[in-house]
């Protein structure tokens, strides 16, 4: 058992800009905002998933909106409404809450009604790195059900959706909900038992997030170089270094679309990489191979300071460093795979699993 | 005939213009209450005005304004006013501040109802009431300006608008900024900007007026205006409301300068000074804007900022080692009496510009004795940090020409790595002073809309309309004003197709 506190909530934001995949949105309103509330209502608990008592209700809060929106009309404490909205719904009240995504921004979400409420929250989550849409989560993959959920606004509307034919279908009446609230709303779940989070979570993510985070900023303050840092406390590889040469985007559907080359540098000087992106970063090839697709995390940081860099910050002449995690195995079954694998997001392309080095 | 002023933290840089004709230049050391150095630089130049010729209009870029926010001096003491309620109130206004800066502004925050959505919808109604109120405790606090910021404002300005006129009611010498004439989208940021615009207002005023009577003093008439962040102009009524948006104006005047002199609109710009180095991209003649939010005197903004990349190598730049390489520390003005070349101890980025015969200054002899491979070495080495940070600032991989400025021009030779062609235009040393005096008048306005609810063409001409006539405003001639930018973001997460549109635009100086 540990704690979140003001102090090292910095630290997860860093990590969970790793995890993000290019994704998450801003992380720096999400950071702000969990500061604010964990200094107002004080630190929050984290338990282990494997502690969770027997009779446990865990509530999955998130954000849902547009970060280009949330920037403007700042998130409040939405989530704490749509986490009282469900418990009041379904007559069961919260023991503690849980992420819905590891990634970006929605990291620190169950933070701010954790704190507001006084309920810890549970040291893992469903995705174990960032996904644009509401139905990508390994709870959902294997059959937790999606509703009822609720959404609320900042200004007290709610709105409760009892029943869905499919967890897609949740997504979309939710987004359409939230375009009318504003763009910038909160979700809750109802409640997961223990053995539901045991399965079907990616577990101890708030505390990988918390050492990666660590590990990058002590690297920073040694003066030491930070991708050994990271990779020293996530197994995975470094997959290319370089710098950005080209950048194309387009957005369609509201996602933004696009790639990315990068010119070797170091050992890679004559080769080229290509990381095509969604939202988050999908594939990556290096000289036309394919080396890695999700859903393993391709994650392009900063050689010289380890700071992650989401899809809308990558700019010509940029010094980055590839970095590429095998997935969490719950994403590299065939159901996992049938969600969130290369096929899902409209590649001709088999999945081909990343072997970390060392 | 125009005049150019550029106040730097070392110089003070005027120029006298007639049409793209240089009459005339001079350089002062920078005077700490700015305008006796101003007044001096004055003096040299009027000494060489053609009989005759009248002075049309005169034009200042300064330091001014950031050096008193990074000193907290002579600040207005500045409550903040958000119209958000129920949104946003988890981070509350001057949620970020460095404390000694907020200690500065006085720290007073009110949160009332109002506000829009991003498609211009309320939030809520505003809260007329509530803003009375705070109205009354500012005054009975002897607050001296306040700094109104409405959720999506730059969507929709009515409620800071209303905001605006009520306080104006109930405390009529409370100095007023609304933060949509300031910045973007980006709630925080943006208020941000407003509060440092709202501290600045009295600076602001003095410096406008010490420099009038500078100008009177010498029997120049004409009017006087100030460079802002973008390289366009604004007039001193304007600037005397929103000084925040003249705070970063250097780096902008060096390249619009090295635009003009150079005849190149893509490009490029290298401005070498005494201790540092700023590399930006030209586009279409006007500084390439930062994406990224910029960091004012520790505060998180949004401005319209040119991106640049700062290095520190200047002809002031300490050398040492071996190898001889940059130490980050540069004699700076000293120059004249540190340099080797000037008879002083210290190996300078000067000292092998001159032993390598790229420059002539003080006496060569002085470093005669200097190992050749050394000084070889010394300049690649000197080459290469500009190469690198032009690479970092180009905005493609093509080879780009690149535009050297500043007084430090002549460290770097005529080939570097990355550029298709290097251009060292003639008066290169006071590109600042000419980019002030050649600068047009530009509006921007910023909008979200919705094509199934607006259609895209009359939501860009709604825009551009908005943005001439902000334009206009500031002093451009309605009759030349051109379209500079249209920037189209669609909103991401979203299926909807909302999209946010930014448009700039920019005309010539309407003289009175």
């Amino acid at each position: 058992m540990w704690q979140v506190t003001e102090d090292n909530v910095e630290s997860i934001a860093i990590g969970a800009g790793i995890l993000g995949t290019g994704g998450g949105g801003n992380p720096y309103v999400g950071q702000l905002r969990a500061r604010q509330a964990l200094r107002q209502w004080g630190p929050v608990t984290v338990l282990e998933p494997e502690e969770l008592p027997g009779d446990s209700r865990v509530i999955c809060v998130g954000g849902i909106g547009a970060p280009t929106v949330g920037i403007e009309k700042v998130r409040d404490y939405q989530s704490y409404y749509a986490l009282r909205a469900i418990e009041e719904h379904t007559g069961m009240e919260a023991t503690s809450l849980i992420s819905n995504e590891i990634g970006g921004s929605n990291s620190v979400e169950p933070l701010i009604p954790a704190a507001r409420s006084g309920l810890p929250v549970v040291n893992a989550d469903g995705m174990g790195r960032a996904f644009p849409q509401f139905q990508m989560k390994t709870f959902f993959v294997y059959g937790v059900p999606c509703c009822p959920m609720s959404i609320c606004d900042e200004k007290g509307n709610t709105v409760i959706i009892p029943e869905t034919i499919s967890p897609i279908w949740a997504e979309r009446l939710a987004r359409a909900v939230t375009i009318q609230m504003g763009c910038v709303a909160c979700y809750a779940v109802a409640p997961m038992t223990a053995s539901q989070v045991q399965e079907t979570a990616v577990l101890h993510t708030l505390s990988l997030a918390r050492d990666l985070g660590d590990a990058v900023k002590l690297a920073r303050r040694r003066s030491e170089e930070p991708i050994g840092a990271i990779l020293d406390t996530c197994p995975g590889k470094v997959l290319f270094t370089g710098k950005i040469v080209d950048l194309e985007r387009h957005t369609t559907a509201g996602f933004a679309r696009g790639s990315v080359a990068i010119d070797g540098l170091g050992c890679y000087r004559g080769e080229k990489m290509k990381i095509e992106f969604q939202n988050e970063n999908l594939i990556a090839r290096r000289d036309e191979e394919v080396v890695c697709t999700v859903p393993d995390l391709i994650c392009v940081v900063d050689t010289d300071t380890g700071e992650p860099i989401t899809t809308e910050l990558l700019r010509y002449g940029f010094p980055v460093t590839v970095l590429g995690f095998p997935a969490p195995q719950l994403w590299t079954t065939p159901q996992g795979l049938e969600a969130a694998g290369p096929r899902a997001f409209g590649y001709p392309l088999d999945y081909i699993p990343l072997i970390p080095e060392g | 005939m125009l005049i150019g002023i550029d106040v730097g933290g070392t110089n003070t840089d005027a120029v006298l213009m007639d049409g793209s004709t240089l009459l005339a230049q001079a350089k002062c050391p920078t005077s700490p209450e700015v305008t006796s150095g101003i007044l001096s630089a004055l003096e040299e130049l009027v000494g060489q005005q053609p009989v005759g010729r009248q002075i049309d209009g005169v034009m200042l870029g300064t330091t001014h304004f950031i050096n008193a926010l990074l000193e907290r001096r002579d600040l207005c003491s500045t409550a903040v006013l958000r119209l958000c309620l129920p949104a946003t109130q988890i981070l509350p206004p001057l949620v970020d501040w460095p404390p000694a800066l907020r200690d500065a502004v006085g720290g007073l925050t009110f949160m009332v109802p109002g506000g829009h959505e991003f498609d211009g919808r309320e939030i809520s109604p505003l809260g007329e009431e509530d803003i009375r109120k705070a109205a009354r405790e500012m005054h009975s606090k002897g607050v001296q300006s306040v700094a109104v910021c409405g959720v999506f404002s730059p969507v929709n300005p009515e409620h800071e608008e209303e905001a605006g006129r009520i306080i104006r009611q109930e405390a009529p010498d409370l100095r007023v900024t609304l933060s949509h004439q300031n910045a973007r989208v980006g709630l925080l940021e943006r208020e941000n900007a407003a509060v440092l615009n709202g501290s600045l207002l009295r600076v602001a005023e003095r410096t406008i007026q010490g420099i009038r009577q500078a100008l009177t003093s010498l029997g120049i008439s004409a009017p006087l205006y100030l460079s802002q962040n973008d390289g366009t102009l604004m007039n001193t009524d304007f600037a005397s409301r929103y000084p925040v948006l003249a705070i970063a104006s250097g780096p902008t005047n060096s390249m619009r300068g090295a635009a003009f002199l150079s005849g190149v609109e893509d490009a490029i710009v290298v401005d070498i000074g005494g201790s540092s180095t700023d590399v930006g991209a030209l586009v279409r003649g006007f500084p390439r804007e930062a994406s990224v939010a910029v960091d004012i005197a520790g505060v998180r903004t949004n401005f319209r900022m040119p991106d640049v990349l700062s290095i520190a190598l200047g002809g002031g730049s300490v050398l040492e080692g071996d190898l001889p390489r940059v130490t980050g520390t540069s004699v700076g003005y000293r120059l004249t009496e540190e340099a080797l070349v000037f008879g002083g101890s210290t190996l300078t980025a000067s000292d092998v510009a001159v032993a390598g015969g790229l420059a002539e200054l003080g006496d060569p002899g002085l470093v005669k004795h200097l190992d050749p491979s050394l000084v070889e070495a010394s300049l690649s080495h000197l080459r290469e940090q500009v190469e690198t940070a032009v690479d970092r600032v180009k905005i493609s991989a093509a080879p780009t020409p690149v535009v050297l400025v500043g007084g430090g021009n002549l460290l770097v030779g005529d080939s570097l790595e990355g550029a298709s062609q290097v251009i060292r235009p003639e008066h290169a040393d006071v590109a600042n002073a000419i980019g002030a005096a050649i600068a047009q008048v530009s509006g921007q306005v910023e909008r979200v809309y919705s094509p199934e609810r607006t259609g895209r063409e009359e939501a860009l001409s709604e825009a551009r309309n908005e943005a001439v006539a902000r334009a206009v405003a500031a002093g451009a001639d309605p009759a030349t004003v051109e379209l500079l930018e249209i920037d189209e973001v669609p909103l991401t997460y979203l299926p909807s197709s909302a999209t946010l549109v930014r448009v700039k635009v920019a005309g010539k100086l309407a003289h009175a």
